[in-house]
């Protein structure tokens, strides 16, 4: 059970990530796609994804019941190899269904002069 | 490429998933996730078979959408994952995606898709909304 406090908790890194050509060339070959200037539109999940679980880490979460429940990206502008992002992650909502819980994290990618691209991960923790 | 008008259908594609492309999405996307890999371990937690990373299925279902507009011009994406899509060894799985316009509005388009597997669709309200 994630505790209800932890809503609202914010997580921005220290660090920021450099995207390389090669990164976004390694992605894309996965998926059949040979433009390699762009990421793909899924492509900031390969950057999101472990910082939004560094910051469920001790929620109380119980990680073996939990399933990814939906994804969506709101893409400002594409990322582009030589983009400097910084990532910052919200736990943004916290609700139960039915004795399945429902926790939506809410991550930005910021270059340091706009926002790149915002992504929400719904995550359900199985009854 | 087809006109981009409220109605309009795109040809279906199929993409193929095996074990081998699940370890290649695992090293670019950093989720190496054992469910997705190794098949004692799915098992083990309760499910039939390894099974594909949702974010795999919606990554393809990204490139679906990318041959459409081109990546620069895909502005919203977002799906739910119904069903998993499950990889036994050996064996190619085909995920088939379609997609049509259901809204245009001020050189906006938005596109819903279906993606299905062994006749069963595994993402649910999947949508991608583009630049024209």
């Amino acid at each position: 059970m994630l505790n209800p406090d932890l809503v609202g908790r914010t997580f921005t890194s220290a660090d920021s990530v450099t995207v390389t050509k090669e990164a976004i060339q390694k992605f894309a070959e996965v998926i059949g796609e040979t433009n390699f200037e762009i990421a793909p539109p899924t492509f900031s999940i390969s950057i999101t994804l472990e910082q939004s679980q560094s910051l469920l880490q001790d929620s109380g979460l119980d990680w073996t019941r939990v399933v990814h429940g939906d994804q969506k990206f709101e893409i400002k502008r594409p990322i582009v190899a030589g983009d400097v992002l910084h990532c910052s992650s919200t736990i943004e909502s916290a609700r139960n269904v039915s004795g399945n819980e429902i926790v939506t994290v809410r991550s930005d990618l910021n270059s340091a002069t706009d926002l790149v691209v915002s992504t929400w991960s719904t995550l359900v923790v199985r009854a | 490429m087809n006109k981009i008008e409220v109605g309009a259908e795109f040809a279906p594609k199929s993409f193929l998933i095996n074990r081998k492309l699940l370890v290649e999405y695992a090293d670019a996307s950093g989720d190496q996730n054992p469910i997705h890999q190794d098949e004692a371990f799915a098992k083990s937690v309760g499910l039939p078979d390894v099974i594909a990373h949702g974010m795999l299925t919606m990554a393809l279902a990204g490139k679906y959408v990318s041959d459409i507009s081109g990546s620069q011009s895909v502005l919203e994406f977002s799906a739910r994952f119904i069903k998993p899509v499950v990889v036994p060894a050996d064996t190619d799985v085909a995920l088939v995606i379609s997609g049509k316009v259901t809204e245009v509005n001020n050189g906006i388009a938005k596109i819903e898709l279906l993606a299905m597997c062994n006749e069963v669709k595994v993402l649910g309200m999947a949508k991608g909304v583009i630049k024209i």
